[in-house]
């Protein structure tokens, strides 16, 4: 029997605002516990939330992103059950009216293009945290009210692989909209997965496993890979699969049972009467959307059509909107494109890995990186030399500068180094008449003795050439 | 001292001409509470140290002479948070709890000078009608003590009929100051929905709640909705429109007041002696140059329903928050987290909040939300609508307010559908949203019977208006309990 | 008179609610909610097709607060009010069963 797979997934992204979403407290993580917390995040007795504006503005602009309908008059609901990091013991979300829908995501699996649909998005508050001992646990809110938004997708999602590729779009999608950091090692992107299989041909879905909070898109793939055969072997033994979430132990590779769910949860959901309805006018979408930075996928076409860099390197330096936007500010300050795509994915992505930064906490700007670069190309310094200079310039010292001051321009001018070739080429007439022979090897010792006497700045094609020339004579 | 036949007015003139000094009238208005209380406990905290050092200050810093709240003691209902002041909505889920901030009402008061002398009983959660299912103590009707004062807020509306306080605040929503202000014989307003910030109400039915005052007569009822009205950034809901001065026309008469009275407000079940104080109170507003006619509002009948499945539901969420994590009584002893959720709960609410949380729980719960939420919410748009259609040809409804003059204390809490009923009156105007006042207009048996007067969304300037012309008209008002012995 | 609401069911309520109602309390609060719950029901006989729902009478509409950010410096405070706390954190029984977190 062949079998068709169902997966479908639910993100969490947490925007990146000031305040919190029904509260102004601030958005701030690293703090001591409960630092960053009021009566309101305490689900205190008296109080009302209120709806912070950014986090509708960016809940438009991430819809907008995805191609989403902006849903123009969506209110908030409660969804209630108890838990110690839910003070309110509700959540305060959207059931009815989710803040986008319908929007899509174009991913591209074995050379294969396919648009995954989204279902909803919709805005909510994050809980708060517990932690745990062996006698107690131990609840910290600061993180309760953080904003979120959940990204649901249609049931399009046909392998593991396609999930893959779907999160790493919707990653860089979001990510480039700057409305969060969009990283699952922080927590700011979480996902939880749901996969069926059935016979295929077979009309109605198969049974539901949920998988829930797997921490790298890479585990989202082989959980799903595991299921997948799990689910197959189950039913090709004549078993049935029963509704449950289960857990993907990172050690095994394998998923296990968490709990088997019986019905479906009652979150008794109704309409928030606290928060007045929201009426999201044509004028503000249309100005969300002249705000939105220009798409990952936008930039790529761009950047291989009009700068003529590769379809690769383009990936790699559309990999954050950061490094995008410096890149685009390093050709704006005339940096050769194809030198600038490979500084940045060489030399800076192992400054950022070496020290794990990012980008924009460096000292490293696009001026100064474009600088170096067009020193390189006209020659003023030599690619050897520019590791230096690079050094120098994560420093955040001015690249001209630096080899002026430190004496590092490039020998070129061959009126200078015509009396250098002369005198080396008269103290070493046994290599001279190798190379007549036909001795290739012989050029380069000659080289090297230039740059012993030039202590390495001769410009290094001059010299070959004025070599050449004075040895063809 | 006691505050029979006295007001705003009167008693700020004592104060701005020095006959007595705000300390000395708090120092006299606890004493006073002191000594009648204990038979009417209407009182469930009293702040004597904090308001007689606010009184003080205020002495010092001047009364103010166009402020008639200025110095003034108060009474506030125990549903409204008063920064380190103990508040428990007389509940024992909270009955340690000091709440770290101010309502945003309580704040306002505060800031014009008024001084909160204590917090009054309540039913638990604001949930009944007659201050019996409150967690602490039975308060009793001054008129009568065999008698209950009515609910949620009868004791505030108990503190202001024994003249222990000039004024109170109460919250309503179904009914919960307008219905015990009629069987205290004193003023309550129930404001439009938004009028009054609800931000540190104890929330009971958001969509419903709001809080209002209770005071011996109409002007100074007008002038405590003065201080605590206006659009609040802490309550989204609370109206951003312009607040009018309440006390502006208090003088315009009811000349050419069209006034509407349903006949499904006066159909069985209403007492005769409520159902003949209704008749004459508009007799009064006719000779004073009203008309009066009968009017319709079909889904009247449907109000008790649709009221206690929205505000169980709204209420079963809002209370799901007292589980003794993070303030308030947590339980011993227990077992695991589970364990200490139910425990807490179960030996912290009462019995009719619990019965109103499983109302609730269960009308929003999977397979039953559209048969009863839904449903409710919508039958609550045609109530609305039948108010709407009214009003524009009316402009101000007169009913009773109560079925029934105030009861003994005892004879409903046996049956909660009993209880339920008797709100059929007062909770259409919350559903709706309306300004809604029980002002006094007659007697039964010796106890004293309210009628209400209910006006267009963020009217409340005609519901003062009209009720203020009966007031100057007839003298119930005027009238006083004979308290203890020493009246 | 068919029964609306069953002991069972009951049960079901009180366990999401957090309420635990004794066994021997069980048929007076079912009778009870029975009761309160067949007056609900006269609302069918309203024909509500096409009617919206009220969930809130407000005047406001969208209105929402600007996102700065505005630390009240409530944090002892409300740690002095909790029954329970270690370290600066509200501290409970040991949470076991971790699903009924959100997501």
């Amino acid at each position: 029997m062949n079998f068709e797979t169902t997966i479908g997934l639910e993100v969490h992204v947490e925007l990146k605002t000031k305040s919190k979403i029904f509260s102004p407290s601030p958005v701030e993580f690293g703090d001591k516990p409960n630092a960053n917390t009021n009566v309101i995040d305490w689900g205190y007795p008296g109080v009302l939330p209120t709806t912070n504006k950014g986090v509708v503005h960016d809940g438009i602009m991430a819809g907008l992103a995805l191609h989403a309908e902006i849903e123009r008059h969506p209110h908030f609901d409660r969804k209630n059950y108890f838990y110690p990091d839910n003070p309110k013991a509700y959540q305060i979300t959207q059931s009815e009216t989710p803040i986008a829908h319908d929007g899509w995501v174009e991913v591209e699996v074995n050379g294969q293009k396919k648009k995954i649909g989204i279902a909803e998005m919709h805005i909510e508050e994050d809980a708060g945290k517990n932690t745990h001992e062996s006698e107690h646990s131990f609840v910290d809110l600061n993180r309760q009210g953080t904003p979120l938004i959940e990204i649901v997708s249609k049931p399009d999602i046909a392998s593991p692989d396609e999930a893959y590729a779907y999160l790493e779009q919707l990653r860089q999608i979001v990510q480039f909209t700057g409305v969060s950091d969009v990283k699952m090692e922080e927590g700011s992107m979480r996902v939880d997965t749901n996969i069926s299989i059935r016979p295929i041909g077979q009309k109605e879905f198969g049974t539901k496993v949920e998988m829930k909070n797997i921490n790298s898109f890479n585990y989202v793939r082989k959980s799903l890979e595991y299921e997948e055969q799990r689910q197959q072997r189950v039913l090709m033994s004549g078993g049935t699969i029963q509704q449950e979430t289960r857990r993907f132990d990172e050690t095994t590779g394998q998923t296990e049972l968490m709990r088997v769910k019986e019905g479906s949860d009652d979150y008794r959901y109704f309409p928030e009467p606290d928060l007045p309805v929201l009426d999201i006018s044509q004028d503000w979408i249309d100005q969300i959307a002249k705000e939105l930075p220009e798409a990952p996928n936008k930039r790529r076409q761009r950047y291989v059509n009009e700068l003529g860099i590769t379809d690769y390197d383009a990936m790699v330096v559309t990999q954050t909107k950061e490094m995008s936007d410096f890149f685009d500010q390093m050709i704006r300050e005339g940096a050769d494109a194809k030198l600038a795509a490979n500084y940045l994915q060489g030399s800076v992505n192992e400054y950022l890995n070496d020290n794990q930064v990012e980008l924009q906490d460096t000292k490293l700007t696009p001026q100064h990186l474009a600088t170096m670069i067009k020193l390189i190309t006209d020659g003023t310094i030599s690619s050897k030399m520019a590791k230096k200079v690079f050094k120098a310039i994560t420093k955040g010292e001015e690249p001209k500068k630096f080899v002026e001051e430190k004496g590092m321009v490039q020998l070129s001018d061959p009126a200078k180094l015509q009396p250098i070739v002369n005198s080396v080429i008269a103290d070493n007439p046994q290599s001279v008449e190798d190379f007549h022979n036909g001795k290739d090897r012989a050029i380069g010792f000659l080289v090297g003795q230039i740059m012993k006497q030039t202590h390495g700045k001769a410009n290094p094609q001059i010299v070959n050439k004025l070599l050449k020339d004075s040895m063809n004579k | 001292m006691n505050y029979f036949n006295q007001s705003l007015t009167s008693i700020h003139k004592q104060l701005v001409d020095k006959d007595i000094s705000a300390e000395e009238l708090t120092n006299q208005t606890l004493k006073n509470i002191k000594q009648v209380d204990g038979d009417i406990n209407a009182f469930l905290t009293l702040d004597e140290d904090g308001a007689l050092a606010q009184a003080k200050q205020l002495d010092e810093n001047g009364i103010e002479p166009d402020n008639l709240l200025s110095g003034m003691p108060v009474a506030i209902k125990d549903n409204i948070v008063t920064k380190g002041l103990k508040t428990t909505a007389a509940s024992k889920i909270l009955e340690n709890f000091t709440p770290i901030y101010d309502a945003t009402a309580a704040a306002k008061m505060k800031k014009l000078g008024t001084i909160a002398v204590g917090k009054t009983n309540m039913d638990e959660f604001a949930m009944g009608g007659s201050t019996e299912n409150s967690a602490f103590k039975i308060t009793h009707n001054p008129w009568d003590k065999t008698k209950v004062p009515g609910g949620s807020s009868g004791g505030s509306a108990a503190a202001v009929a024994a003249g222990e306080v000039i004024a109170a605040l109460g919250s309503d929503t179904g009914g919960s100051i307008r219905q015990p202000a009629s069987f205290n014989g004193v003023v309550g307003m129930k404001p439009t929905y938004g009028r009054v910030s609800r931000w540190g109400l104890i929330a009971f039915g958001s969509s419903l709640d709001q809080i209002g005052p209770i005071t011996r007569n109409v002007a100074d009822n007008a002038t405590l909705l003065n201080a605590i009205a206006g659009h609040d950034d802490h309550d989204l809901t609370s109206s951003t429109k312009e607040v009018p001065d309440f006390t502006s026309t208090l003088k315009k008469g009811v000349k050419g007041l069209r006034i509407g009275i349903p006949s499904e407000f006066m159909a069985q079940g209403l007492d005769d002696d409520v159902k003949k104080v209704v008749n004459e109170t508009a007799e009064t507003f006719k000779k004073l140059g009203a008309t009066v006619d009968e009017v319709s509002l079909p889904h009247t009948k449907y109000g008790v329903a649709a009221y206690y499945i929205i505000s169980s539901s709204e209420a079963s969420s809002n209370l799901q928050r007292f589980d003794g994590i993070r303030y308030g009584r947590r339980a011993k002893n227990v077992k695991n987290l589970d364990d200490l959720y139910i425990k807490s709960r179960s030996e912290g609410f009462g019995d009719e909040v619990k019965r109103r949380i499983m109302l609730g729980t269960f009308s929003l719960s999977a397979g039953f939300y559209d048969a009863y939420f839904k449903k409710a919410a919508q039958v609550r748009t045609l109530m609305i609508n039948d108010f709407t259609n009214v009003f524009k040809d009316f402009d101000l409804i007169l009913a009773p307010t109560a079925p029934t003059p105030a009861y003994g204390i005892g004879e409903d809490v046996s049956d909660p559908m009993t209880m339920y009923m008797n709100d059929v009156l007062t909770l259409p105007v919350n559903l709706a949203g309306l300004p809604g006042m029980s002002v006094p207009a007659g007697f039964s048996k010796g106890l004293p019977v309210g009628v209400q007067l209910i006006g267009r969304p963020y009217d409340e300037l005609t519901v003062y208006q009209a009720g203020n012309a009966f007031e100057q008209a007839t003298d119930f008002a005027k009238q006083t309990p004979k308290m203890g012995g020493n009246n | 008179m068919t029964e609306k609401i069953s002991e069972d069911q009951v049960k079901h309520v009180a366990e999401l609610a957090k309420l635990k109602i004794d066994d021997d309390q069980l048929p007076y609060f079912t009778t009870q909610l029975d009761k309160i719950i067949g007056l609900f029901e006269t609302l069918s006989e309203v024909d509500t097709d096409g009617v919206e729902p009220t969930s809130s009478v407000t005047d406001q509409v969208n209105v929402m607060r600007e996102d700065i950010a505005d630390n009240w410096h409530q944090r002892q405070a409300l740690l002095d009010n909790a029954p329970d706390t270690q370290d600066g954190y509200i501290r409970v029984p040991t949470i076991i069963d971790e699903s009924g977190s959100n997501e």
